[in-house]
């Protein structure tokens, strides 16, 4: 047999193995039209975009755009909501995970999966209900917060969907009540995975159940904590656009504690037809996860190099 | 035997658990009451909500919500009729179209593994962002105010790719490869008749994460769709809630438009249409929850 080099082998394989090729080519086209066009279209942050001239005829403005975003004042805002936003949830959630899988793997048994059941349902569903259901506690004059909770401590209602201050811990509420279940279900599968001989060689040793979860199961899911802690790092600057947006119902009297970069970018958008603006703003989102994705890979490498992703 | 024995001893004393299952109910509660309530208002008579607002126990009852939005069925049912063709559609397309990506490139031998790898690996870590993908959308492609604009975004998701590679390098040996092309069968009639019976407990899993990401989107009608003819479901419910709140809010309008007002579906209406668009997920989620809670155990140990 003849030695196949460089370009002729490169022909060779591709011919070989070309119905592999084939059969991934329709995800291939889903990919480079949805993911890797809008890559390439990240250039018209620096375009004064004008649909006379369209997206590729329209004139190059640099950094006029970015400057526009960091005058505008809203930056500091979105960005502060963002970020702390993302860091209180991420708190939040990896605690109340943890104490909800070490607690559920204490009962075990039939009541613990009917528990759990009950537990991950609203991760089934979609924010436009949350936000009816928020809608029905929060309702002004109907809702079960003013009409029943209020009315029974005396206290005066309050019009919920204008009230700034109450915004921080109602949205930080609703997203724990959404993903907290599904959050622990990865903790109880991780707890599952421990050796049952530790806790056996616990119990001749004497130590109560508050010293084996203290001991045995927090130092052993440790790993798992730090690692998803980490990985959401990577996604600061990234928030789920429906929470910000439909459960306060889009008011304008919350933007000063609801508004993050995606609802911001989204208005820009598509109410104030600002392409320029609310470009420049998604590609510095962009750009900052990256670096964050990276920088959280290389730490992740740091602490354990089995577990980085790339 | 002797390991259970011990597992019963060191069980927690019965006030703890007392105490335990005591909290769990409370928070099972805190799960589906908001559900319950939402639910019990769309049976609540008019009467009841104007007098007394959203009760848990209301003094009257009434079918007319559910009556007056079967009544009025055209928009509901065009708009139940798209969301489950689009979750229907686009569930089998995604799965299909993910599997025939994720085998190829779990395959050892294959020689552009590597780089197929990294172009689906890429997209996670990077994106353009939504203003440049809706101009991509909408003034490249033409999509604005069509079903593929829905469809699209939500077709390949990278990481079940690499769950779905990982579950082929895992099972599919390579000698059951080699035998079968050894007796002369194709890579699809591999692929088909081969690879896929053998997956299709990661094709379920799939199925399931497909069927929820394409029953809850909205996000993407609010993008993307302008005519309302072609509102699904979730985003039917979002235009809704949201007009009659602003309504409510701009009283001037609403004086300029007695007519308007008049016409407004009232809360019971609302929360009818919510209890009709969460109830089939509500009704199916108990028994696919296995599935589901399995496959994202895979996804967070592969991760």
């Amino acid at each position: 047999m003849r030695e196949r080099t460089g370009f002729a082998l490169f022909v060779h394989s591709l011919w070989k193995y070309r119905f592999l090729t084939i059969m991934l080519a329709p995800a291939l086209a889903v990919l480079v039209v949805n993911n890797y066009m809008p890559m390439f279209g990240v250039f018209i942050a620096f375009k004064n975009i004008n649909y006379i001239d369209g997206i590729f005829g329209s004139p190059w403005v640099g950094f006029k755009n970015f400057e526009f975003l960091f005058n505008s004042g809203s930056i500091w805002r979105i960005t502060r909501n963002t970020v702390l936003y993302s860091v209180a949830f991420m708190i939040v959630n990896t605690v109340l995970s943890v104490v909800i899988a070490v607690a559920i793997n204490e009962l075990r048994g039939r009541l613990a999966k009917t528990y759990q059941t009950f537990l991950i349902m609203p991760y089934f569903l979609s924010m436009i209900v949350v936000g009816y259901l928020v809608y029905a506690f929060l309702n002004p004059e109907k809702g079960f917060v003013n009409g029943t909770v209020l009315e029974w401590f005396g206290a005066d209602p309050v019009s919920w969907y204008s009230e700034k201050p109450y915004w921080p811990y109602i949205l930080i509420l609703v997203n724990a009540w959404k993903n907290v279940g599904i959050g622990a279900v990865i903790y109880i599968a991780a707890i599952a995975g421990i050796d049952n001989e530790y806790y056996e060689a616990a119990v001749i040793d004497g130590a109560t159940k508050w010293k084996q979860i203290v001991h045995i199961t927090l130092p052993l899911i440790q790993p798992i904590i730090v690692i998803l802690t980490i990985l959401s790092m990577g996604s600061v600057f990234n928030t789920d656009f429906g929470l910000f947006y439909q459960v306060p119902m889009d008011s304008g009297a919350l933007y000063p504690v609801t508004d993050t970069v995606d609802t911001y970018v989204y208005r820009v958008l598509m109410e104030l037809n600002d392409i320029g603006m609310s470009s420049a703003a998604a590609l510095a989102q962009s750009v900052l996860g990256f670096i964050l994705v990276l920088l959280t890979n290389s730490a992740v490498r740091r602490i354990n190099s089995d577990q980085a992703l790339f | 035997m002797s390991s259970q024995l011990r597992r019963r001893e060191n069980a927690i004393s019965p006030p703890a658990s007392l105490l335990l299952n005591a909290c769990f109910i409370l928070l099972s509660l805190a799960c589906i009451l908001p559900v319950i309530l939402v639910v019990i208002v769309s049976f609540t008579h008019i009467d009841s909500l104007v007098s007394e607002g959203y009760r848990f126990i209301p003094s009257r009852w009434s079918t007319i919500a559910y009556e007056s939005l079967f009544k009025d069925y055209g928009t509901l049912v065009r708009a139940y009729a798209i969301s489950i063709g689009l979750t229907v559609g686009g569930t089998a397309l995604s799965v299909i179209l993910m599997a025939l990506y994720a085998y190829p490139i779990s395959r050892q031998d294959y020689p552009f593994r590597a780089f197929f790898t990294f172009i689906l690996f890429f997209t996670m870590l990077f994106s353009g962002g939504v203003v440049s993908k809706y101009i991509v959308f909408t003034q490249v492609l033409d999509l604005l105010d069509t079903y593929a604009a829905l469809l699209l975004p939500l077709l390949i998701i990278p990481f079940n790719v690499i769950i779905m590679r990982t579950f082929f390098q895992a099972t599919i040996h390579p000698a059951l490869i080699e035998s079968a092309r050894i007796d002369g069968a194709g890579e699809f009639r591999i692929f088909f008749r081969i690879v896929l019976p053998l997956s299709l407990p990661v094709m379920a899993t799939m199925a399931l994460l497909g069927t929820i990401v394409f029953w809850n989107d909205w996000f993407n009608a609010l993008l993307f769709i302008r005519t309302e003819e072609k509102y699904p479901l979730q985003y039917l419910m979002l235009r809704v809630l949201n007009d009659v709140q602003y309504l409510r809010n701009n009283v001037q309008l609403a004086s300029q438009n007695p007519e308007l007002m008049s016409n407004l579906p009232d809360e019971s209406l609302q929360m009818a249409l919510a209890v009709v668009c969460m109830g089939p997920i509500l009704l199916v989620y108990p028994f696919f929850q296995k599935y589901f809670v399995k496959g994202l155990t895979v996804g967070a140990v592969k991760g």
